[in-house]
């Protein structure tokens, strides 16, 4: 395959158009089968057993009784998980954040599990079991987990990446670094510092559909998973390998997914309902409560940074600095490491430096949440950075035109930057007319910029043109949001047809090659870059049966706007024949025509986004609400710019959620208080004004049509954006997320009383 | 269309399985029912909170008594005396009932801040006193307004101050067999006026983090004539707080008057640190709310 | 434990089923039914995403017992279309993209068409406040909010 991704301009017809999407009507109509809504003959139900205990050794487990009770299929423990991961320390943290072993390692860690004929009969069974815990001491707050006086989670691990080999076990899994240049130099020519702690909280994904499956496992080995994923591939390779399976053996059909955020990218109860099905001999549905869903699955890392910028008078930023500590829940992650690579990716800076710490605790393992691990790092950054501006006395936009990276820059984390978006966010930004708005008592207004790197990965995609000229795609990228009308667009744009021809689905593992998960942002950056490339492989073909029609030489034929064009001095009489005239022969002229794609999406451009946002508080109580807000970033090309604009809108509401109430809120205990959404508190439609977008398109040089991920940037800069608007209408900074009104109207308090 | 039957058997294969579902359709059959339950017995009106705490394994009843059957439990009765509502009055009602609303604006927009429009469908003000949560948001209100409650029970029917129906998270005075059959509010004195309001994080959806309602009805020169001030989330139980009932009483509601009743009921508040919000949040605000309150309470009893 | 017999009438349509006392109607929907329009995000009257029509009333069909359906009118998602022919919100969602991942989309669809009826005319503040029950996570409301104003002028113009 001589695909050639590279950006060329061309004129669209099809992209940057909004049809409706293919999967439309099911989903308004309730037809839509999301994970809970497929049920199989004979199929039992799933529930597991979770520990009480932040940190327990599991002394003895006893499923006699249960195993008793009429009804019950089923009952498993981690023996019948047993460790087959043959030394990938990742995986093995996976199997047993599925199925705790030695240590219950936090409130709502799996112990055990059941498969009855019904809920009620699953729920008594879970009763009937009994755990002997012995209880340790736990840790759930990232300082405290890094004194040396902490309760050890882990008495294997010590940190890597330090220049002294440790001798003592430590929660702190990792040291990271990244920065060029001499900080401690830089430094010393600035003419103002801003030197700030700042503190945010964990938070769920907070996707609506809990996490669900239907597995079937068959004596002969083989099985069928049905799942709400965001990767289904991935999700049979964890399961195949859990499970000792062969991953051919395992068919996993991704349903539509009720949201996942980066919280459906691994799995957790899926290699469960799988041993359970195993074991019962029948399909088993396991679907996660809303209790289980925060308790077990999920959450972003609770974090602590410390960040110092240093600028000349003339507002030149001459040095930053920034130490990350990420809770990674209780096994070993890379959290702090991507913080501190996105900290200060904004930034043209000569000399930079940050440190990440990976830090274990007693919570959940922490999953992917939407660009993870930058959000925080950019309210810490962009916090301390609208600090400085104030101090040297230049406009925040100002002073961020004046550092921000460009074409060019060696970024904050390594790679040398190509065409980039910052500088145009932060113009269109600057000339927005919400910056000019005026502003009421108790008022402020904020703006902060993100950066997100994006990816690419690994995908393949399926093209077959029917002989009625209808053209279904099949591509392997779950669509979490809209992906199939986008790649039907790309399909359509490529092939020159209209949108209404083109039908795309989702594949199963059984029917398509691999693809990496839906996550970085990919989606429609892989899945179009593949489709285009299946197209272009379709277009070869039907030029070469235009040929054979025509009984000329293929290199005289073209392909334009959806028809075979006959080129040459000597073929002036033949005229055109379109994609629906060559389908029609097909069967005659060399059978069914498709075209198919394997490649890795490189070159996801990387992202960047400014927004800005007002924000009224209340000194009395600390009530918050978000008065206007908008978002500008850059996508490269929007391929259905509503969908684009819903992504940014997305990414803001949740950031709006994280800034101001979203968080796990710990007891003494260590069990999780608020795991509903009663008192884990999302924003509700009332809380928010509309969110308006604008897009940028600054074409990204790696992909055909100069596609960039869109999904991710928009969560960066809210955190900052918001934190910076409620200090300027507090009149006090804030430095700790979410900005709950107590704390705020704590710190309005101790602002008062000096 | 008709759908095919799941099989009895396929259904009722659980083991040592007791629970029953009833509708009875007078309030002597309900109370019997309850008074002679064996085991757990709920009652379901709205289920807003029955539902939860049975989803969440708090309660697994033997018995559950649905009372909305029961003639004259879903209707809002206006008396020579005042109000009658009914046990299995939805709140979302009480916002329909414009001489209500009239007469008691405080107590519908607290019954009206219960939970989302799904759940005001369903939620009634009986169910929320009973459930006996020092957050309830219309308790306050109805504290301060001097609402009393009608209760059933197997020795007959008694009228008591609906503050005497709570007497700490989740438990209730009510003895076996009983029934709050309906919440009584007085026919309205002229020139009176009442108020709620409540904190939340957001702006809908949440539990109250502390509450305040107040009660007033003014003499012809608008002085405050009587007060009645209650705060929820603030302690155990809502809190009837007399000194800030007196000081507004006897005045017009000037800066000083608003200045002390806030002072006043920061200080009654006994509150707890916990998810929703600290001692020290709960108790300024308290204050903050009471004067809100007390504020809107006096505009609409007509006081300038 | 004795199955409780109930009768009622599901998007026009007369029903019978057996459910268990202590049986959501959500649960009898779905599961006994196969009416899996209404989804279950919470299970404790939080989210919405269960949202019926219940004799014209809105609820959470979490929060209502499959036994008290005897003799009531339930009005659900699947009942919102007219044949190939959609309901104008179901309409709108699709055109305005109020929509992305779907799983909240029937809750709001079903508290849309109930807001509408007892609301022909509303400001955005009343649909955000009618909406407040429904949560999602996907679009910030932004689109929800137009599609609904959108729906709002086509019924009013019908």
């Amino acid at each position: 395959m001589n695909f050639d991704p590279r950006y060329s301009g061309r004129n669209f017809s099809s992209v940057g158009t909004r049809p409706i999407r293919p999967d439309g009507v099911d989903k308004v109509t309730g037809r839509a089968r999301y994970g809970a809504d497929f049920n199989m003959a004979g199929q039992l139900v799933g529930r597991v057993l979770r520990s009480p205990h932040a940190h327990a050794i599991i002394r003895k487990i006893d499923t006699s009784k249960a195993e008793k009770l009429a009804g019950v299929k089923a009952v498993i423990t981690a023996k019948d998980l047993p460790d087959l991961t043959d030394g990938d320390a990742g995986m093995y943290d996976i199997l047993d954040n599925c199925m705790a072993r030695a240590k219950a390692l936090y409130d709502g860690h799996a112990v055990a599990a059941v498969a009855a004929v019904d809920a009620r009969t699953a729920r008594q069974a879970l009763k009937l079991i009994a755990v002997d815990y012995e209880v340790l001491p736990h840790v759930t707050d990232v300082d405290e987990a890094m004194k040396h006086t902490a309760p050890l989670i882990n008495d294997t691990i010590f940190t890597e990446g330090l220049e002294e080999k440790p001798v003592k076990p430590s929660n702190v899994t990792k040291r990271s670094q990244f920065g060029h240049g001499d900080v401690h130099q830089g430094f010393g020519h600035a003419d103002f510092i801003v030197e700030r702690s700042f503190k945010t909280e964990q938070t769920h994904q907070g996707y609506i559909e809990p996490h669900a499956c239907v597995a079937s496992v068959s004596s002969d080995g083989t099985a069928d998973l049905w799942v709400c994923t965001q990767g289904h591939f991935v999700y049979r390779q964890h399961c195949a390998q859990l499970l000792g399976m062969e991953a051919s053996k395992l068919r996993v059909t991704s349903s539509e997914i009720g949201g996942g955020f980066g919280g459906k990218t691994h799995v957790w109860a899926e290699p469960v309902a799988l041993a359970l099905s195993r074991k019962a001999g029948r399909p088993v549905k396991l679907v996660m409560t809303r209790d289980e869903v925060f308790r077990a699955s999920g959450p972003t890392s609770a974090t602590s940074i410390d960040v110092k910028i240093g600028a000349r008078k003339d507002g030149t930023i001459t040095a930053a600095e920034a130490t990350l500590r990420y809770t990674s829940g209780p096994y070993a992650g890379t959290w702090a490491e991507i913080g501190a690579m996105t900290a200060f990716a904004c930034y043209k800076l000569e000399n930079v430096k940050t440190v990440g710490y990976e830090v274990l605790v007693n919570r959940p393992k922490t999953a992917a949440y939407r660009a993870p691990s930058a959000p925080m790092a950019a309210f810490a950054v962009e916090s301390a950075v609208d600090e400085l501006a104030k101090e040297v006395g230049i406009d925040p936009v100002e002073f961020r035109i004046r550092n921000a990276a460009q074409e060019g820059t060696r970024s904050s984390y390594g790679p040398v930057y190509g065409p980039i978006g910052i500088g145009p966010t932060l113009e269109a930004a600057k000339n927005h007319p919400h910056m000019k708005a005026p502003l009421k008592e108790n008022q402020g207004r904020g703006m902060a910029c993100g950066f997100w790197f994006n990816f690419g990965g690994q995908t393949c995609t399926d093209l077959n043109i029917g002989m009625d000229g209808s053209v279904s795609l099949a591509v392997g990228t779950v669509d979490v949001g809209g992906s199939r009308a986008s790649l039907s667009l790309v399909a359509a744009e490529e092939l020159g047809i209209d949108y209404s021809q083109v039908k795309a689905i989702v594949a199963d593992t059984s029917s398509l090659g691999y693809n990496d998960m839906t996550d970085g942002s990919r989606g429609t950056f892989s899945s179009s870059m593949a489709t285009i490339s299946a197209a272009r492989n379709a277009i070869k073909i039907l030029r070469e049966r235009a040929a054979q029609m025509w009984d000329i030489s293929v290199d005289d034929v073209a392909w334009e706007q959806g028809h075979a064009v006959a080129k040459g001095d000597n073929h002036g009489n033949l005229g055109k024949l379109s994609l629906k005239e060559i389908a029609a022969r097909s069967g005659t002229t060399g059978g069914p025509i498709a075209g198919h794609s394997e490649l890795v999406a490189d070159g996801a451009g990387v992202s960047f986004a400014t927004h800005i946002c007002d924000i009224e508080v209340d000194p009395e109580t600390g009530f918050t609400k978000v008065i206007r807000y908008t978002v500008v970033q850059d996508a490269g090309k929007a391929v259905h710019p509503t969908y684009v604009e819903g992504q940014y809108q997305g990414g803001a509401a949740q950031g709006i959620g994280w800034a101001l109430n979203e968080e796990y809120i710990y007891g003494k205990d260590g069990r999780l208080q608020n795991a509903g959404f009663l008192d884990y508190r999302i924003p509700v439609c009332s809380d928010l004004p509309m969110i308006d977008t604008q897009i940028l398109e600054i074409p990204n040089p790696n992909h055909p049509y100069g596609v960039r991920g869109v999904g991710e940037t928009s969560i960066v800069p809210p955190l900052a954006a918001i934190a910076n608007a409620v200090s300027n209408a507090a009149g006090v900074r804030m430095t700790h997320i979410p900005m709950s009104p107590p704390r705020i109207l704590a710190a309005i308090e101790a602002e008062r009383e000096g | 269309m008709r759908r095919p039957f799941i099989t009895v058997a396929e259904i009722c294969h659980i083991q040592g399985e007791t629970m029953r579902y009833i509708r009875p359709l007078s309030i002597e059959d309900a109370v019997g029912q309850l008074a002679g339950s064996a085991g757990t017995a709920a009652i379901l009106a709205g289920g807003s909170d029955l539902l939860v705490r049975m989803k969440g394994g708090f309660i697994e009843p033997d018995l559950i008594v649905d009372i909305k059957a029961i003639e004259g439990l879903s209707e809002i009765k206006e008396t020579a005396e005042g109000f009658s509502i009914g046990a299995a009055v939805p709140c979302a009602v009480l916002g329909e009932s414009a001489s209500l609303k009239k007469a008691w604006p405080g107590v519908v927009e607290a019954a009206n801040l219960i939970g989302s429009k799904q759940v005001q469908g369903r939620c009634t003000i009986v169910g929320n006193l009973c459930n006996a949560s020092p957050a309830a948001d219309s308790v306050p209100a109805l504290v301060a307004a001097g609402a009393k409650a009608l209760v059933a029970g197997p020795s007959g029917k008694r009228t008591i101050a609906v503050e005497a129906v709570p007497t700490g998270p989740g438990r209730t005075s009510l003895a076996k067999g009983e029934i709050v059959e309906a919440i009584l509010l007085d026919k309205r004195a002229p020139r009176s006026g009442d108020a709620y309001l409540r904190f939340i994080p957001r702006t809908e959806m949440d539990i109250a983090v502390v509450s305040a309602g107040v009660n007033l009805t003014l003499d012809e020169q608008g002085v405050v004539k009587s007060a009645r001030v209650a705060l929820g989330a603030a302690a155990p139980t809502v809190l009837l707080v007399d000194e800030a009932a007196e000081a507004l009483i006897g005045r017009k509601l000037d800066e000083a008057a608003l200045e002390r009743l806030a002072k006043v009921c920061a200080g009654a508040c006994r509150p707890i640190d916990d998810k929703r919000g600290t001692i020290e949040f709960r108790r300024k605000v308290a204050g903050v709310l009471a004067r809100r309150a007390a504020t809107t309470a006096y505009a609409r009893a007509g006081g300038k | 434990m004795a199955g409780v017999a109930v009768s009622t009438t599901i998007n026009g349509d007369h029903v019978e089923y057996l459910c268990q006392p202590d049986e959501t109607l959500l649960d009898v929907l779905r599961d006994r039914l196969g009416l899996t329009g209404a989804k279950e995000g919470c299970g404790t009257g939080d989210c919405g995403a269960c949202s019926i029509i219940l004799d014209d009333r809105l609820v959470c069909s979490c929060l209502v017992l499959g036994a008290e359906a005897e003799g009531r009118r339930i009005e659900t998602v699947e009942g919102m279309a007219h044949g190939e022919k959609l309901h104008p919100l179901q309409q709108k969602f699709l055109e305005h993209a109020a929509l992305q991942c779907g799983i909240c989309t029937p809750g709001f669809l079903i508290a849309a068409k109930d807001l509408l009826a007892k609301n022909p005319d509303p400001t955005e503040e009343e649909i955000r406040f009618g909406l407040a029950g429904n949560l999602c996570r996907c679009t910030g409301y932004d689109k929800i909010v137009r599609a609904v104003q959108d729906a709002a002028n086509v019924m009013k113009g019908a």
